[in-house]
């Protein structure tokens, strides 16, 4: 089957899809471009975006080419195990809206960080935040940019550096003259084509089995053995599986590109409103790649799929491809290009603002810069971070970097979310316990990775690894916990009574009440 | 900055209490859920891979669930915010904007 696949092959439907894109997309740009002159409009779209809006781009945010390719890839060579990741990555978005979206958007204004530091002392809150931030921020992008250069190489037949360079140009373009309102309207865009991409495909593949997904299922049980509908050899370990749950849970809340899409809506209330949609497209998402995943099994075959690619990531594409054709391989290999785009475009915003907002204005100027010249320097911190981003990708061609993804996941769990949490909820939290919880959960995490099995041996080919966890967050979280306590509690408080009502009071009313 | 004054702090700190104690719970339930999935992949596989009908396991039934789970208790919240939660900080917030007390 695979000697018929036009997959590595220039595919000009594929090509007139992505152009038809990009237009759209730099049209939009041009547009928000003329909209945003301030930082409110740079950073959160002059908080402006509707409910219904920021949760389509909470969701395009999110969806990323690591979950629409890689999971349906995962589902389709081992069946069940997929599941583990899809309702990973989902349960974290419950957690966001109770614990982090409302308080988050009363609390700050443009960084996470400026609800951490917002009780505590400014400058050594704002450089630890900084460094979780731009690691959360380094490794996600780094996973995406070496993705896009395989993923490209392989559906368009264009050479990895040029695609590197496209999607680097793109990202750069949009954040730097759309600013978040551009960044937002791509996530929306990128968002609605892969849900009816997805959903088209997936119904698709259901008409062939009377629209019945466990009847799907059973023709891959009948075929490939009843095992693919069972736990398989992803998570051997007890405490693996634990550990990599709890990062995919907890890291959704400490990821600075999606935290800084609360600021993008009017009030509190927009935000809890968002977040409620994203949950339900996201879900229905991961929903659609196991279908999508089990089809591509049946269908496609698992040893077709790794003939195309070893890890399985162009199950999707190859479903697509039997599917509908050329034509349809094309949309969906457009798709997948437009999906990683928006993702890198919105991970670039968040990391420039990080150098802007909380490394320019609050450390280097003590918090004293004019708007226009934050402005400047977020933008010149875009160009940086985009043209880091391209070199990056370069680097790291041909290494394996599918652990980058879980590793990013896992230092917004530990480095981000345990001081964003305490700094909400716990009056006694203070700036040294903020820093060293940040600093241990940050650079714990780094240490621990390259320590695991992980680097050792799936990276570096050793024989073991010092720390037996693939994913370290089930050591890294309560330990970013029990540091920020114990350090709190042994300096001295820096609250007073006054201070914290008033914490209280906008943490629920908001800075307008 | 506007800088809040007096609000009554008592009535504020209930409504505080209340919304953190509904969030808590949620977040216990969803954790709860979640890990119990995760605790039978790594404990009890056998389990798992247990058909109910052709074509659905337990595990395939318990993964969709999870997902299931997860709309319900954001629903849940969203509902309770909408219904008590804001009308409640409506009337603070008011108070606090300096309405004749």
């Amino acid at each position: 089957m695979n000697a018929q696949t036009a997959i590595g092959q220039p595919n000009a439907i594929a090509m007139v899809f992505f152009f038809v894109f990009i237009a759209i997309t730099l049209g939009i740009t041009y547009w928000a471009a003329r909209r945003t002159r301030t930082t409110e409009h740079f950073y959160a779209a002059g908080r402006t975006v509707s409910p219904g809006q920021n949760g389509f781009a909470l969701a395009g945010d999110y969806m990323s080419a690591a979950s629409f390719l890689g999971i349906a890839g995962l589902v389709s060579t081992t069946g069940f195990d997929g599941l583990i990741y899809s309702t990973g990555w989902l349960v974290g978005w419950p957690v966001v809206l109770f614990l982090i979206a409302e308080p988050l958007r009363n609390l700050g204004k443009y960084t996470f960080a400026d609800v951490v530091a917002l009780r505590l002392r400014q400058v050594p809150v704002r450089i630890a935040a900084a460094i979780g931030t731009l690691a959360t921020v380094t490794f996600y992008l780094i996973a995406q940019m070496v993705g896009a250069g395989g993923l490209i190489k392989l559906m368009f037949g264009l050479s990895y550096e040029t695609a590197i360079i496209i999607v680097g140009a793109a990202m750069i373009a949009y954040v730097l003259f759309g600013g978040m309102l551009a960044t937002t309207w791509v996530q929306i865009v990128k968002a609605v084509l892969l849900l009816s991409g997805a959903f088209l495909l997936a119904l698709l593949v259901l008409a062939k089995f009377g629209f019945s997904p466990v009847a799907l299922f059973n023709a891959a049980a009948v075929r490939f053995g009843s095992g693919v509908l069972a736990p398989g050899k992803l998570v051997a370990n007890p405490l693996d599986a634990v550990s990599l749950g709890m990062a995919l849970m907890f890291g959704t809340a400490g990821l600075p590109h999606i935290l800084m899409r609360f600021y993008t809506v009017p009030d509190a209330r927009a935000a809890r409103t968002s977040v409620f949609y994203a949950t339900g497209l996201i879900g229905f998402f991961y929903l659609l790649t196991f279908v999508l995943g089990f089809g591509a099994m049946v269908l496609v075959t698992p040893d077709a799929i790794k003939a195309v690619d070893k890890g399985g990531n162009m199950a999707a594409p190859l479903l697509a491809e039997f599917i509908g054709g050329t034509a349809f391989l094309g949309f969906i290999a457009a798709v997948a290009f437009a999906t990683i785009l928006a993702v890198v475009a919105g991970l670039a915003l968040a990391g420039a603002s990080a150098l802007s907002h909380d490394l320019w204005v609050n450390v280097v100027k003590g918090g004293h810069a004019s708007g226009h010249e934050e402005l400047k320097v977020a933008r010149a911190a875009t160009v940086v971070l985009g043209v880091a981003a391209v070199l990056l990708g370069i680097t790291f061609k041909g290494q394996n970097v599918a652990f980058m993804v879980s590793l990013a996941f896992a230092i917004a769990a530990s480095g981000n979310f345990p001081a964003l949490l305490m700094a909400i909820f716990w009056r006694r939290f203070s700036t040294a316990g903020a820093v060293a919880s940040m600093l241990t959960g940050t650079l714990g995490t780094l240490l621990l990775i390259w320590l695991s099995p992980t680097i050792q041996v799936d990276v570096l080919h050793r024989a073991g690894a010092w720390f037996p966890l693939k994913n370290p967050a089930l050591v890294t979280i309560p330990l970013a916990f029990l540091v920020g306590i114990v350090v709190s509690l042994l300096t001295a408080t820096e609250g007073s009574i006054e201070r914290d009502a008033h914490h209280e009071r906008q943490m629920h009313l908001g800075t307008t009440a | 900055m506007t800088q809040p004054t007096a609000v009554s702090p008592e009535p504020l700190r209930a409504l505080a209490r209340a919304r953190t104690r509904i969030a808590i719970q949620l977040t216990i339930i969803m954790i709860v859920v979640y890990f119990g999935f995760i605790m039978l992949i790594a404990f009890d596989k056998e389990f798992l891979g247990r058909i109910i009908v052709p074509g659905l396991s337990v595990g395939i039934l318990l993964g969709a669930l999870v997902i299931v789970a997860s709309w319900v208790l954001t629903w849940i919240y969203v509902r309770w915010a909408n219904a008590h939660y804001d009308s409640a900080i409506d009337a603070l917030g008011r108070e606090s904007r300096g309405a004749p007390r």
